[in-house]
This record gives C-alpha cells, structure tokens and sequence, in this order.
C-alpha cells in the first residue's frame, strides 16, 4: 500500500481509489443504492423534484426519482460504455496497426492512409454523426464512439511494432523459418500489448466522458436506463431552479474525468519500472 | 559442383549520392564439408556477400552475377525460400538474436514446429537433442531458462542449436566469436569444427579476424574493398600470402611484430563505396605498387583454388 502511494503519488493515489470506488459501487449497485427500483427506473410522482434532503441524499427528479439511486446505477452503464468503446477499438485498432508495421510497405500505406480518414474528423463531430445515423441506444453509441477511437490505437500497435520488427531476434526468427503469424503472436504482441493496455485502461475515462457526451445529446442511452449523459440533460428543463437534477450527475462525470485524467499522468511519470505508457 | 558457387558479384546500393557499390566482384567458390572464410575490413562488403545469399540485402539493392548459386539453384530467385530451410544464419550478437522475455524452450520450439510436424513431446526431446549436440551440459535446465540467464557462450550455443534445428546444411556465420571472450569464443569454433565433421554442414565464416580464419577455416577468401583479392586454403594464404594486403594485413597482426615494438599499420584508407574503381583498389595503399597499378585491373595470378589478384609476376614479393 505505502510502496503503490510512493509509486504513484499522493494524487494518483487518490485518483486510483476513485476509480476503484466507482468500480465497486458499479458493481455493487443494487446493494447500495437507497432505492434500488427508482435506479433502475420505476417513477415515484409523489416526490417530484424534490431538493436535497435526509431521505433523499442528492435529492429527486422531475419522476420523484432519487439522484443518488440513479446516480448509482447510471456508473454501470458509464462504465461498461467506456471499456466497451476501448475494447471495440482494440479489436480494430491493433490488427490494423499491427499488419501496418509488421508488413510495412503498400499494406502499411492502404492501412495508415485508412486510418488517417478517420483522424481527419474531429472526433466528436465524428460520433455525433455516427451516432444519428445509426440512431440512439446503448450498442450504437458505443460502435459511434469507438469508431473515433481506434485509429489512436493503430497508430500506437504501428508505431510499437516498427520498434520491434527491427529486433535482431524477429529477424532471426525470421530467418529459422519461423512464420509470419507465430511471429506476430510470440514476439509482437506481447510487447506492444503492454503499452497498449495500458493506454487503454487509461483512455476509459476519456471514452465514458464522450458516450455521456452523446447521451447528452440524446443519442445515447435511452430512458428509463440511468445513465448521466442523459440526466444531465433532462435536468436542463429546470435549470437553475431545481439545480441538482443537473448538477449532480454533472459532478459525478466530473470527478470520474478527473481521476482518470490525474491517474494517467501518475501512472506515466510513476517512479520505479519502466514508463512505458507515455504515448 | 561446389555446394556456394559465386562468380563476380555485385551488390550496389542506389542512393541519391549515387549507387554505393557495397560488393564489387566477389568470387567464392564453398565445396560442401569445408569451413570458408571470409576475411577484410569493416566496409569491404563481407557481410554484404552473406546477405546477399540470404536474400536480405536492402531495398532496392541491385545483385548482379555470372553465378550466384547454391546446390544448382539461382540465389537471386531462391534465397528467400532457401533460407531458413537450407542456409541459416549464426549472427554476431546471440543475446540479441534471442528474445529476452521468451525461454529458450518456446524459442527452440518455434523454429522446430516450423520445420517438422511431430507432437509436442517429440520436439522437446528433439530440442534436448540439439541443445545437447552443442555441447550444453544439463539441457534441460537450458530450455528452462531465459536468454539472459545464459552466458553468451551458452546463449551463442542456443543460436547455432536453432540454426540446426531448420535442417540447414549451409550456415553462415556472421562474426560468431565477436561478442565473446577468447576462450569462449574458440569454444564455439571448436563446436563447428565438430558439428561440420559430424554432420557434414557446410560453412561460411565472415570474420575480420585473422585467428578465427587460422583456427577454424579450411579455405579463406581475402575481401578488399567490394572483391575478393586472394583465396586459397588456409595455410597457404596465411604462410605465403600472395596480394600485398594479404601481406599488410599478416603484418600487422600483434604477433607478428617484435615484442614492444610499434605495431605496423596499413597507411591510408580504404576507397570511398561510392567511388568507381579503375585499376586494383589497393594501389593507393600498396608498398608495392606500380604505375600500372592504378589504371588496369590486376590480372589473376596462381592456379586451381590458389587465386590472387595483383600485376606484381608471381615470386615477386
């Protein structure tokens, strides 16, 4: 414990314990929450709106709803949305980058130049549009995000294997006539694996952040799942009157981007081990 | 038939400086069950020459040749698929040719699985084997560890195992012993010597070093700037040297010299790869030289396997 809070630093330290926080209470959500039903979506109209109180911890919704409950229940979704956009994106983004570097010439041009289309976007503007043509819901905003994803991840694979491809041991391999798969999975992969994970793993944040973006804007997670994206938008309509239906979930994504964010810089510059995950 | 037949090959580099002319024309001629070596200086394009047979040379490289062969077959069309089959490579640094993250046990079972189909229990036993005809003592505890817990005798052992387990009869040894210390590196060419009596493999030893030839060869051919200048069998090369850089270069080997005494040294520099060539190329260098030197190429002097280029008449030394 004391060895993680030197490796990683008094902020990182807390950002990691943020995050595992919110892991647990992902997965602990029904256990929980006050009210497991209004997480999970049944109205309660005799208690609309209602501020911040005992009862109610960060008060109701305009369907009487408790924040916290939703709240609560809205971190699985935001969680499985953002490992699931890094997750599609790997599975994308490092065949590509490994074919590219590891074959180099027309197929790393035809893969590269691909991938460039993709960066040419900006990124959100990218999954608005991706999200409105395959419409709302829970698996198409994830496909909408992650197809802004990826291309990250293939240059990074790329970028990785070109490194390793030059290794005197690939090419004696190479040379013992060892194929070109089995060389892949035995000498390339793991190594670029490791600085990938950790990317990914830092890139969750980032990615939830944009899935909520989308919810935002309706083109996420439909109701009556919870999910903050959409709650801070439906708060919107009794703005700043009933402050916390907005604000609440607002703070949530907040402090969620945040540890993230402090977490991935203090696992770049931690001390001790190789620093690996810079990118 | 010699098994590696070479006659005049070029290997030239196109930049935008102009080709750099790596090899020039180099001569080689390799019976099957003989240890060649290939001797010069860093820059005369032996390892270029054994490249070149392995068809890695660079990007754009031009070979040209009057032969280029290997076992009847033409090494420009078919290195790619000869090698890893029937050429392999002992490269110079075996702690790099090693994956350090990987045991020697998968690394020995990749190359294995990859040239004969038989069940897994087979190939460890198959890797034991070789591992064990290397002259590594407790192979089992070998295809345990990991490269770095070798040493590089050890890990130089692992490497030739490799090359024998793809049932190559042809290996090219790129400066085997440099990483080494003396003694562990006349080990490891003692362990060819062995392997090339025992197995009938054929060799072709780059080395800049004038013991490995006198050690470990049964020819040698002498490489100066891009050409093979002298080939023989050892003994005569070394004992009666008959290109002027032969000479130098015996010179100035440390023994050679009296004890404290300064050490001879070739003055001068070798032609720059870009330059053209019109005469011989030592010229500018030679002790020796002529007029005629520097604007005809040198004729071949000597007989069947005993060739040197020079314009000096044979018994002039």
């Amino acid at each position: 414990m004391k060895k993680l809070v030197h490796r990683l630093g008094i902020p990182g330290s807390i950002a990691l314990a943020i995050v595992t926080l919110f892991v647990l209470v992902a997965i602990l959500a029904p256990w929980i929450a006050p009210y497991p039903l209004q997480g999970a979506g049944a109205p309660n109209v005799i208690a609309k709106l209602q501020p911040p109180s005992a009862s109610y911890w960060l008060g109701t919704d305009h369907l009487g709803r408790d924040i916290l409950s939703r709240i609560i229940y809205g971190t699985r979704v935001s969680l499985t949305n953002g490992l699931l956009i890094v997750a599609f994106s790997l599975l994308i983004g490092l065949p590509v980058g490994l074919a590219a570097g590891y074959f180099g010439g027309w197929i790393d041009e035809a893969l590269m130049r691909g991938t460039d289309v993709f960066l040419a976007f900006p990124a959100l503007l990218l999954a608005v549009l991706m999200a409105a043509a395959l419409g709302p819901g829970f698996l198409n905003s994830i496909i909408a995000v992650a197809v802004t994803w990826w291309p990250w991840y293939a240059r990074l694979a790329r970028a990785e294997v070109l490194v390793l491809r030059g290794q005197p041991y690939v090419e004696a391999a190479r040379l013992s006539g060892v194929s070109h798969p089995r060389i892949i999975i035995r000498h390339i992969l793991p190594a670029t694996g490791r600085p990938l994970t950790v990317q990914a793993a830092l890139d969750v944040g980032p990615a939830l952040l944009t899935a909520a973006a989308l919810s935002f804007l309706g083109l996420g997670i439909l109701p009556p799942t919870a999910d903050w994206g959409q709650m801070v938008d439906a708060g919107r309509k009794f703005f700043p009157a009933r402050w916390w239906y907005s604000a609440m979930p607002g703070m949530t994504i907040f402090i969620i981007a945040l540890a993230f964010s402090v977490l991935g810089d203090a696992l770049r510059d931690r001390k001790g081990g190789a620093s690996r995950a810079s990118a | 038939m010699p098994l590696l037949e070479i006659k005049n090959l070029s290997v030239s580099i196109p930049t935008p400086d102009g080709d750099v002319h790596a090899v020039r024309a180099v001569s080689l001629d390799i019976e099957r069950g003989e240890i060649h070596g290939v001797i010069g200086e860093s820059g005369c394009g032996k390892t270029m020459t054994g490249m070149a047979a392995l068809g890695l040379v660079p990007k754009g490289a031009r070979i040209q040749a009057d032969r280029f062969h290997f076992d009847g077959e033409d090494l420009r069309e078919n290195a790619v698929r000869l090698r890893g089959r029937r050429i392999g490579l002992i490269s110079q640094d075996p702690a790099a040719a090693l994956n350090p993250v990987l045991s020697i046990a998968s690394q020995m079972d990749d190359v294995i699985r990859a040239h004969r189909d038989m069940p897994r229990r087979a190939r460890r036993a198959e890797a034991a084997g070789l591992l064990a005809a290397t002259g590594l003592p407790d192979p089992e505890r070998v295809l345990r560890s990991y490269p770095h817990q070798l040493s590089g005798g050890m890990q130089q052992r692992v490497v030739i195992a490799q090359a024998l387990a793809t049932g190559a009869d042809f290996l090219i040894a790129d400066e085997p012993t440099t990483a080494l210390d003396v003694s562990v590196g006349a080990q490891v060419l003692a362990l060819l010597r062995k392997l090339v009596a025992e197995r009938g493999l054929t060799v072709l030893m780059i080395t800049h070093d004038m013991d490995v030839i006198a050690e470990a060869c049964d020819r040698a051919t002498v490489l100066y700037a891009g050409r093979s200048i002298e080939t023989g069998p050892v003994d005569d090369v070394l004992q009666r040297p008959g290109h002027p850089y032969t000479r130098a270069l015996l010179a100035a080997l440390p023994d050679a010299a009296p004890h404290a005494a300064r050490l001879s040294a070739i003055e001068g520099s070798i032609p720059a790869p870009r330059s053209t060539i019109a005469g011989c190329a030592f010229a500018p260098r030679c002790p020796q030289a002529m007029p005629v030197c520097a604007a005809e190429p040198p004729p071949e002097r000597g007989n069947d396997g005993r060739r040197w280029l020079c314009h000096l008449p044979e018994g002039t030394r």
